[in-house]
């Protein structure tokens, strides 16, 4: 059952609360707030009178309930106290034991720490008194946790037998609850009226719509068929058009409106208003910090002491496809008297062409073998394992390298071979058939392109390249075919026949009385010429012309046409012609003391020529990343860069690299981080050079600053031309003027 | 009077024609055309293909502007659209029967 609430004050077990009448009050002494205040709560009372006071007036008495207490109270006296507060539900309690008695007249100085405070603090310790336990004081609180408490309050019934019962087993049974009446009580649901108002008012807001119906179908779904449109977009006939330009609608229209457009259009001419000065800024300063060093810092450099010994490098190749593999074509360095004085020895000593890899930089990885000096080489590029040179003799060789490709790559197991392998050429043509001269340069045509017998150039169906030109100081320039004659074969299989002496073809480019050529083609090609004429070999001129051949009427013999312009610009040996590789009619021709630059179609003269160097130049090559750089290789083993934003009448910087001359530059972008430049020299030394962030990374709108200063100077040119032609003209009218004038004298 | 009336036709185009002439001097102009309301070239200065191509897109964008700024106030109108873009900006100036689209290079 539940607790029942009780206002019973929990008291201690050594007090018990009791009420005086005023009688009892005043007969001991003890009147509320007169004797016992809440000041001063406490009065003794002495046990002989309280039993008196119990038996003058026995049940009247206030302290009759409690006579066993004070009767077993030992000690004479008791304690009363005036509970001012109704603590424990009456106006005064006696305490029962001697002990609470104790502890009311003395209250106990649990507060001992606080006395000791007041003395020396060397005492604490020593005066210290602990507190002892005190009994519960309840103050109330357990009265909220026994509420809560579950105790067995249930009420117990009684039942009552008769006695001749007792002790007799007792027995129940159930009975259900309907079976008689009034077993349960039952509360039953009914309908409460409340809940069945009727809401008579609402209010509420109406709108409204258009009538909507929802419906579904289906489409029929038979099978799948691909169909299409076409169109076509409407258009006027002419007269329409005619007709409608000429109405006066039209033309109040765009008389209307014009003046808005002029008014857009300037405003995007005077300024660019989406143009973003801030971003466009930073870009400049991006490279500051690392403008640090600009030298071409040395990465590695090859030589062989037994191969290259006492030799010099002509030509240095990158591998195309191969990281890190470079070829170098190393030739004797004898003038042609010494070549022939000691062409005994010169047969024993074969040529070479030596493959470096930059994992290794003291053994070459592979040598091929030439039948004579290799002066210009070049790899296939639709297939890199074939490469071509033209040998000093004239003869054109063909190698196949397919075989150690692996090892170039680095990738056979067994590299350790001490001895580098050798591959010998697999084609060469015949002594007869080739040139006269020492080829000097000789380059692949595209694949996609090729050269019929009249020197037509039409489109190459395979892909790959098949054709060669090759070109050499006796003035001729050849195509070669590398498909045998009238059977198309692929290459693969001509390459598996490693036929010792196959004569090659040379079905057209008959040659003819030319200076030196710069042909003209498709932007694809780059076509490097190397010397001059043979009349003179210090002669330092260029000549430019178209190679289609023609048919003389009279003989029916193929000749090519005149060249169409020739120019005498450099004071020595033209060795260097090459195109830009950012600019498609941009050209740069080395040779003597300077360098030029020509643009295709300009044919006054070089857009730009440099001032004489100290020492001849002796080589060039543009950069591959900067439209605005060049490198110019010299014959005291320096090297130019130029950088032609910057100044045009001396180099941007110079750095020595070897002690000899130059003979060859290529640089190769090997990623984005790193570019190198291969220079080697005359000592047949290969020097590998790391080119610096400053002369790789172009700067903003480089390539736009340098094709608006080839116009300025091809403007320049054009100038010029028109200012000679004014001034000629203009002497010509003034010697006129003198002669009619003396004439006119001696006429008077 | 035959040979007034003539003269006064020439006259007529010729002021059309100058005024394309002159629009299309100006520095950066890459071509002009004029398309009737349907869209349909009437006037070009570029080849066939991109006509047609920048008739029919340019009509849809300028049927769409015109009619965002009417819905947003119906007495106004749209009287010029210019579409910037990274390479070009192009100008379109509507009409009641015709547009004139003017493509610029700002750059150049």
């Amino acid at each position: 059952g539940r607790p029942q609430h009780s206002k019973m004050y929990c008291h201690p077990n050594d007090i018990l609360p009791l009420t005086l009448t005023s009688a009892t009050q005043e007969l001991f002494g003890c009147r509320c707030d007169e004797d016992v205040t809440g000041d001063n709560p406490y009065k003794i009372l002495r046990k002989e009178d309280i039993v008196q006071d119990m038996r003058m007036r026995a049940a009247v008495s206030d302290f009759s309930p409690m006579k066993q207490l004070v009767l077993d109270y030992p000690e004479d006296e008791l304690l009363l106290v005036y509970d001012r507060d109704f603590i424990y539900g009456s106006s005064f309690y006696l305490v029962l034991t001697a002990d609470a008695k104790e502890r009311h007249l003395k209250p106990v100085v649990a507060l001992g720490v606080e006395v000791a405070l007041e003395r020396e603090p060397s005492e604490v310790f020593a005066t210290q008194k602990t507190s002892e336990p005190q009994p519960w004081i309840s103050l109330g609180s357990e009265q909220e946790i026994e509420e809560e408490s579950v105790t067995d309050s249930r009420p117990r019934y009684r039942i009552s037998r008769v006695r001749r019962e007792f002790g007799a087993p007792i027995f129940f049974s159930d009975r259900n609850a309907m079976e008689t009446k009034d077993g349960f009580i039952e509360c039953t649901p009914y309908q409460d009226k409340n809940f069945s108002l009727k809401q008579m008012e609402r209010h509420t807001g109406v709108q409204t719509i258009p009538n909507l119906k929802s419906s579904s179908t289906q489409t029929q779904w038979t099978y799948p068929r691909s169909m299409c449109t076409q169109y076509e977009p409407r258009e006027f006939s002419e007269e329409k058009k005619e007709n409608c330009l000429q109405s006066e609608k039209l033309k109040n229209f765009v008389n209307s409106v014009a003046s808005r457009f002029e008014m857009a259009i300037q405003q995007n001419e005077i300024m660019d208003v989406f143009f973003d000065d801030w971003k466009a800024l930073s870009e400049e300063d991006s490279g500051y910090g690392r403008k640090a060093d600009p030298h071409l810092k040395e990465y590695q450099s090859f030589t062989d002491l037994h191969f290259s010994k006492e030799k010099t490098i002509s030509n240095i190749n990158w591998h195309p496809t191969i990281n890190g593999v470079i070829a170098v074509a190393v030739t004797e360095r004898l003038s042609f008297e010494d070549r022939i004085n000691g062409s005994t020895k010169l047969l024993l000593n074969p040529s070479l062409i030596l493959f470096w890899s930059f994992s290794d930089p003291i053994n070459p990885q592979l040598l091929l073998e030439c039948p004579d000096d290799v002066f210009s080489f070049e790899f296939c590029p639709s297939d890199p394992n074939i490469i071509v040179g033209g040998c000093m003799n004239g003869q054109v060789v063909l190698w196949d390298i397919s075989t150690h490709v692996e090892q170039l790559q680095g990738t056979r197991t067994n590299k350790r071979e001490n001895e580098t392998p050798v591959v010998r050429y697999c084609a060469v043509s015949g002594i007869e058939n080739g040139h006269k001269a020492p080829i000097t340069d000789i380059q692949w045509l595209p694949g996609t392109f090729e050269v019929s017998r009249m020197g037509v150039p039409m489109e190459n169906k395979n892909g790959i390249c098949v054709q060669i030109v090759t070109c050499a100081p006796d003035c001729c320039v050849m195509f070669w075919d590398i498909r045998a004659p009238r059977v198309l074969q692929t290459m693969a299989d001509q390459r598996k026949q490693k036929v010792e002496e196959k004569p090659l073809e040379n079905p057209h480019g008959v040659p003819n009385t030319f200076k030196h050529l710069d042909l003209t083609w498709k932007p694809l090609i780059r076509l490097q010429l190397v010397l001059s004429t043979t009349f003179c070999p210090q002669d330092g001129e260029l000549v430019y012309t178209d190679w289609k051949l023609e048919k003389d009427n009279d003989s029916g013999r193929l000749f090519s046409a005149k060249p169409s312009h020739r120019f005498i610009i450099h004071d020595g040996q033209v060795n260097t012609v090459r195109r830009s590789p950012f600019f498609k009619d941009i050209i740069l021709t080395v040779g003597g003391w300077t360098f030029a630059i020509w643009k295709e179609g300009v044919t006054n003269g070089p857009i730009i020529q440099s001032s004489c160097s100290q020492k001849k130049c002796t080589v060039g090559y543009w950069s591959q990343s900067r439209p605005a750089v060049l490198f110019i290789g010299k014959e005291d083993g320096n090297i130019d860069v130029w950088d032609l934003l910057e100044k045009t009448h001396e180099p941007s910087q110079t750095q020595n690299i070897t002690a000899t001359q130059i003979t060859c530059i290529k640089p190769w972008i090997v990623s984005s981080k790193q570019h190198l430049l291969a220079v080697s020299d005359h000592l047949g030394t290969l020097h590998i050079l790391e080119i610096p962030w400053t002369l790789r990374s172009p700067s903003s709108n480089e390539k736009l600053s340098m094709s608006k200063y080839f116009e300025k100077e091809v403007d320049r040119l054009v100038y010029f031309e028109k200012r000679r032609e004014m001034r000629a003209k203009e002497k010509k009218d003034y010697e006129a003027e003198e002669l009619r004038k003396k004439t006119v004298r001696y006429s008077i | 009077v035959t040979v007034l009336i003539h003269h006064c036709i020439l006259y007529k185009k010729a002021e059309v024609e100058e005024t394309l002439k002159r629009i299309q001097g100006q520095k950066g102009v890459q071509g002009i055309i004029i398309v009737n309301a349907e869209g349909i070239p009437i006037k070009t200065t570029l080849d066939n293909s991109s006509t047609v191509q920048y008739a029919g897109l340019i009509h849809q964008l300028v049927m769409k502007a015109r009619s965002t700024v009417r819905d947003i106030d119906p007495q106004n109108d749209l009287t010029f659209l210019r579409v910037r873009s990274k390479k070009n900006e192009i100008m379109i100036a509507p009409d009641k029967d015709y547009f004139l689209i003017v493509i610029q290079n700002p750059s150049d």
